[in-house]
């Protein structure tokens, strides 16, 4: 697990020299690239799809015929009635097109994206394994689910898979971005599983196939980051609704306009009815929300994670409960030993003897941290390692050990199952076993009996050290609502203290698999979203029960296809950054569309009046525009022109601050709500002026 | 002036007061629990569910309780429509009247039974004492009860309760609430002055001579229970400005609160419902600003007479045209904006004579249809616009909106829309079609701005279920009788199937429980964001024919032509 000290901190806006790109993706053609799709996409067969600019689209091909003929539909009074027409038509195409921009921009990068990843797929050769143990070389494309093949060091691994035998290094740069290699290995949960795509740089490997071609991690991964599976997500599908109704309402208010207009003797020509209508829908939101989307996916892309689906990123935004492990998101990874605590009347090197013989097999760091501080202590071990069995740790039994060849029993694990082991070998427990316990309970360790067969030697102090910072992360989740819960397989007293001191909400101690789905279905039950990460295969039904599942990349193939997401940098941590995301993804379509309705009031003051003033309406021209057309173009500029005017806000997201849901409504209301009123009344008004000026009118 | 406006004040407390009394009363009635009135209504109402008929009184769906609406409403329509056609041979007609046209009779029928009573004719010389009492008076009790019953259901629903039974809802809010109200009621006006007699027309000798013929009958009973239930429908032609309905500011006063106090009521029976008493105060007092900003906008216009009589009269006299002097300007300003901002419908005065401002505030009620709203339908919108604003602005806190903890998703969107969509609909597009042939369908008698507002007001008031008249209109043709019920059923029924379908949509989801993430509904900050996105909605959607309308008319008197 990486540990997330030394770097600076990831946050959404964090320096952007500190977030990695997954791979390295070529930025330098997107612009072009967008310019020439936002042409492409006029296509109506693409612009039907978005209810808001389709109406803009008819409306452009209404005026361009009344540009070619003014008097289509009837006779209409004014001059220059071509030019202005153009000029309207001119307007209206570039609404159409920078709004298209946006979406050609925001789709830009993950298309870069999936041609640096789809250069790692090119076609390879690989070595198959028949079952009569003969090579065969084969297209990678051919291999199924189940085959065999091997790897060599310089090999690229045909396709994703288990590791069945050898261990190699494995570079795995093209998709995590990440050049330190990566150990494989058979057996582990982690380390066995290996990804298509990826470099084998030392030793060889037998692998089992886990993927059909074209469904491998990279596969699924280009078609995310380019959108082709993109579907709208929830929310989206909801405003998308109230736009189009919102279109609508003002439809039937413009089409109804000119009996009215007549009936009081102020006809109003048809290219007027249109820049009015298109100045009302909603078309600041209506054009940039598939870029807000968009936008959202591919942050959380550049943070190195990989969602299957919009609808994940939007859930984050609305998780009420994070269930995180201790160890690596809380905690740093490895607790180390600290202190030997000799119980029963043992010396101090009697303990030290018998916890390096129990951990002489134990590879885990701790395991290793154990083994210094014995042999720091002159402890050293006195019996033959080729005839001694290492008893490997496991879940169930809670312990690990060694068998001697002398048939010496060495265990040591957690107290209350050496407890019982002591029990079933007929030996005695100690009375200071549970004061040793206690005291490194309440230090906020993990304490790890030690015993040979029925006799117990001492407690293990394995000292845990909290993440710095991460209080503090803690603290702003609690503003923002979210609650955060511990699993920690520590005794209940030790996870109380690092509980509190790492200030979580609250904590299961001596949590098995089970009771992390099992919390997590408690939360649901009272509607709450929850978010966890997992790593292990028996974290795969979890991570699936979870809204929010995140997998770390160097975790089993079974933990990563149930998650709806995969950190390739295997940082639990990241899942309070990905609540972020998803928050500011929401705020950002929230305030983009206030701001668009707001608008509107600004738009009707500049249109109406001038546009009746034989009505008498003039009084109501409190911008003081020039004349019907400069103010009927200087709207409908303003309303071209803030579309690419967002574009940044709309792809980088508003900036999100942790307050509580009141603050933030507070701050947001006044900035894209009353600044949504007041902006656009500048903004035509300085428009009408420059071009009145530039005697464009 | 200021002896007016503390008229109004004096009025608006007495509402302010009456309000959390009789909301809670409701609110006891529809939550099943006890209140005072049990021990003479239970054996009653169990007579009527024994006679009707009505033993199951499960719990209704959305749909079930949308279909037993619909076919009791179009049960009662047929019933009435036959009696009116019939009223000819029919008893209790003793002035001999014959029945009216088909299309004016289908009208009327539909007007009233959508709790409108929008009146194409003169009570007195149209209908019988049968047709007045047993149709309309009948339906004055079943209309308001359904839309009572819909407001019930829907705050049922939305506080994730089941909707309820739609006939119990019904007989409820008959014989609990508004039979007994009107009973007393009904006796207070009879004291003050408002004849209640079967007898026929009286027939006296004038100072000069003359024979002279005055209309009465059962009037005290018929004219509570219009002005209490949102159904405005006049005995007499001229409404509430008639003597005999409303005989002096006393009465007008009792009238006037009669009104206000149900739709005003129900936003605190929603806080009993949803716990929240702290909420439904915000939402009163927001509807009390903006109403209190449309009655200031009209009164100051009425006091500030019109600037071309003005001028002939040599100073600044407050506008008495179309007034009934025994109420004067400001009583008949206030009571305009109550009755089209209730949806009742009565009038004490002629709308078509008030001034552009208070043209504008009238429009702007029937437009907007939540500044207390219909009967029960009102109070529902208001939680429509209230789950619009979270949905638009809820996104800003991040995260997928939600209301009393139930996320706004498409579905609620869609349903919300429909009632966002209708009103523009069925006021906009019949305007433009009349105004298009002003002369062969329009029947307006002012042309300009003015005749604008004739037309837009007879369709907003109908599909808002108003009932009341800009008047000037001949609108007793076969045109506007037919147009209008498009509007006035489209008005009542569409509105009512989707807030049915979404209270049972909001009572289906799995409450979110609420966190310091979640964004609170209850504190002032979103009561003003949400009359903030109200007043832009319903502006935004009805600018250009307020502008075109009262507005230009408004600038053409103050300028003088």
């Amino acid at each position: 697990m990486s540990n997330s000290t030394s770097k600076p901190r990831r946050t959404p806006q964090g320096r952007r020299d500190s977030r990695r790109h997954t791979p390295k993706v070529d930025t330098k053609g997107i612009y072009q690239r967008a310019i020439r799709d936002s042409f492409v996409k006029l296509d109506p067969r693409v612009q039907v799809r978005n209810p808001v600019m389709f109406v803009v689209w008819i409306g452009t091909i209404i005026t361009a015929l009344l540009t070619i003929n003014p008097y289509l539909f009837g006779n209409v009074p004014g001059e220059n009635l071509r030019f202005f027409n153009g000029l309207i038509t001119v307007i209206l195409f570039f609404t159409l097109v920078f709004a298209n921009f946006a979406e050609a921009v925001a789709e830009g990068r993950g298309k870069a994206q999936a041609d640096a990843l789809r250069s790692t797929k090119s076609d390879t050769i690989a070595k198959k394994l028949s079952p009569d143990g003969k090579i065969q070389e084969v297209s990678s494309t051919t291999l199924r689910r189940g085959d065999i093949v091997k790897v060599i060091a310089g090999d690229i691994i045909p396709a994703d898979g288990e590791v069945i035998s050898g261990v190699a290094s494995v570079d795995e740069s093209a998709i995590t971005g990440e050049s330190a290699p990566v150990l494989k290995e058979p057996g582990s949960d982690i380390a066995s599983s290996v990804t298509g795509g990826t470099k084998i740089i030392s030793d060889e490997l037998t692998i089992r196939v886990t993927a059909d071609p074209g469904k491998g991690f990279i596969d699924r991964m280009i078609a995310l980051v380019e959108g082709a599976e993109r579907s709208k997500t929830p929310n989206e599908i909801a405003l998308t609704v109230l736009l189009a109704v919102l279109t609508q309402v003002f439809l039937i208010v413009v089409a109804t306009l000119p009996p009215v207009a007549n009936y009081v003797k102020n006809p109003v020509s048809v290219a007027i009815l249109i820049a009015l209508l298109v100045a009302l829908i909603p078309t600041t939101i209506g054009g940039l929300l598939s870029a807000i989307g968009i936008a959202g996916m591919d942050r959380v892309a550049q943070f190195n994670v990989v969602a299957t689906s919009g609808r994940a990123v939007e859930a984050c935004g609305d998780v009420n409960t994070l269930v995180l492990d201790k160890t690596g998101t809380i905690t740093l990874g490895n607790r180390l030993a600290e202190e030997f605590i000799p119980v029963n009347g043992h010396s101090l090197e009697d303990v030290a003897g018998v916890a390096l013989a129990a951990s002489v097999f134990d590879e885990t760091p701790e395991g290793k941290s154990i083994v210094r501080l014995a042999e720091r202590l002159g402890a050293e071990v006195d019996f033959d390692r080729t005839q001694a069995e290492g008893i490997e740790f496991s879940a169930k039994t809670r312990m690990s050990g060694t068998d001697l060849p002398d048939g010496r029993e060495i265990r040591k694990g957690a107290v209350d199952a050496i407890k019982g082991f002591v029990r079933s070998r007929g030996g005695k427990l100690a009375a200071d076993l549970d004061q040793a316990y206690e005291r490194v309970s309440r230090l906020g360790g993990t304490p790890l009996a030690v015993c040979q067969n029925g006799d117990i030697y001492g407690v293990i102090y394995l000292k845990d050290i909290i993440k710095p910072g991460i209080r503090e992360r803690f603290e702003q989740l609690r503003r923002m609502g979210v609650r955060t819960v511990m699993l920690t397989g520590d005794n209940r007293i030790t996870a109380s203290v690092i509980a509190q001191e790492a200030g979580v909400d609250d904590f299961i101690a001596e949590a098995t698999p089970e009771d992390k789905i099992a919390v997590i279905q408690r939360e649901q039950a009272e509607g709450k979203l929850v978010a966890m990460t997992g790593d292990g295969t028996n974290d795969a039904p979890a991570l699936a029960q979870a809204n929010v599942g995140l997998a770390m990349n160097s975790g089993t193939q079974a933990a990563k296809e149930a998650a709806n997401m995969v950190d390739l940098d295997s940082d639990p941590t990241k899942l309070i950054d990905l609540v972020t995301i998803g928050k500011q993804l929401l705020i950002t379509r929230g305030a983009l569309t206030t701001f668009s309705v707001a608008n509107d009031i600004a738009k009707y003051f500049a249109i109406l009046p001038v546009i009746f003033a034989a009505a008498g309406l003039q009084t109501l021209n409190v911008m003081g525009l020039v004349s019907t057309q400069s103010a009927v173009l200087s709207a409908l500029i303003y309303n071209a022109l803030i579309i690419p005017a967002l574009i940044p806000l709309a792809l980088r997201g508003v900036k999100f601050r942790p307050l509580t849901a009141n603050q933030l409504l507070q701050r947001n209301i006044l900035l894209y709500g009353l600044g949504g009123v007041v902006a656009p009344f500048i903004a035509i008004k300085v428009i009408d002026v420059l071009i009145s000026a530039v005697g464009l009118v | 002036m200021w002896q007016g406006f503390l008229q109004i004040a004096l009025t608006l407390i007495i509402v302010i007061i009456i309000t959390p009394f009789l909301g809670s009363y409701i609110a006891r009635v529809f939550l099943g629990k006890k209140t005072f009135l049990d021990p003479i209504i239970t054996p009653a109402e169990q007579f009527i569910y024994n006679l009707s008929g009505i033993r199951h009184k499960e719990d209704m769906t959305g749909w079930q309780y949308t279909r037993a609406i619909l076919y009791s409403n179009l049960f009662m329509g047929i019933f009435v429509y036959l009696i009116l056609m019939l009223q000819g041979v029919l008893p209790l007609n003793i002035t001999n009247l014959s029945a009216p046209s088909w299309d004016l009779a289908l009208h009327t029928t539909i007007s009233f039974l959508t709790n409108t009573d929008q009146q194409h004719y003169s009570g007195e010389t149209t209908l019988s004492y049968l047709s007045q009492t047993v149709c309309l008076g009948f339906l004055m009790f079943t209309s308001a009860a359904t839309g009572l019953a819909v407001g019930i259901a829907f705050i049922r629903g939305l506080t994730g309760r089941t909707l309820g039974n739609f006939f119990v809802d019904l007989i409820k809010s008959i014989t609990r609430i508004l039979l007994p109200i009107s009973l007393v009621g009904a006796l207070l006006l009879l004291i003050l002055g408002v004849p209640d007699t079967l007898a026929g027309p009286a027939t006296t000798t004038t100072l000069e001579g003359n024979i002279q013929v005055i209309a009465r009958g059962p009037v005290a009973s018929f004219e509570f229970i219009k002005q209490l239930g949102e159904n405005g429908g006049g005995f007499f032609g001229i409404n509430s400005a008639h003597p005999f309905e409303n005989p002096n500011p006393l009465t007008n006063l009792i009238e006037t609160i009669a009104m206000i106090s149900i739709p005003a009521a129900l936003i605190y029976t929603y806080g009993i419902f949803a716990n929240n008493t702290k909420q439904a105060w915000l939402l009163f007092w927001m509807v009390f600003a903006i109403f209190i900003l449309l009655v200031g906008i009209s009164a100051i216009g009425e006091y500030q007479g019109n600037p071309l009589v003005n001028t002939l009269l040599g100073g600044q006299q407050p506008n008495l045209e179309g007034k009934e002097v025994r109420f004067g300007w400001v009583e008949t300003a206030l009571w305009a904006i109550v009755t089209t901002g209730t949806m009742c419908g009565a009038v004490n005065g002629m709308h078509d004579s008030l001034m552009p401002p208070g043209g504008f505030s009238t429009l702007f009620n029937l437009f907007l249809q939540i500044i207390w709203g219909g009967q029960g339908t009102g109070t529902a919108y208001l939680f429509v616009f209230l789950i619009l604003s979270v949905f638009v602005t809820g996104l800003m806190v991040g995260r997928t909106p939600e209301f009393l903890g139930r996320k706004i998703e498409k579905r609620e969107i869609v349903l919300a829309s429909v009632i966002l969509l209708i009103h523009p609909i069925l006021v906009l597009i019949p305007s433009a079609i009349t105004l298009a042939f002003p002369d062969a369908l329009a029947g307006i008698s002012n042309p300009g701005f003015h005749g604008i507002s004739q037309v837009v007001y007879e369709y907003a008031s109908a599909t808002a279920n108003n009932g009341s008249g800009f008047e000037g209109l001949g609108d007793n043709t076969l045109w506007w009788n037919l147009s209008a019920s498009v509007s006035l059923l489209g008005g009542r029924y569409i509105p009512i199937i989707a807030l049915l379908l979404l209270a049972d949509n909001m009572k289906n989801k799995q409450p979110v429980p609420e966190t310091t993430g979640t964004l609170r509904t209850d504190t002032v900050l979103f009561t003003s964001v949400t009359a903030g996105v109200i007043l832009i909605l319903g502006v935004l959607t009805f600018f250009p024919i307020l502008a075109l309308g009262p507005i230009a008319e408004g600038f053409q008197l103050a300028k003088g032509i």
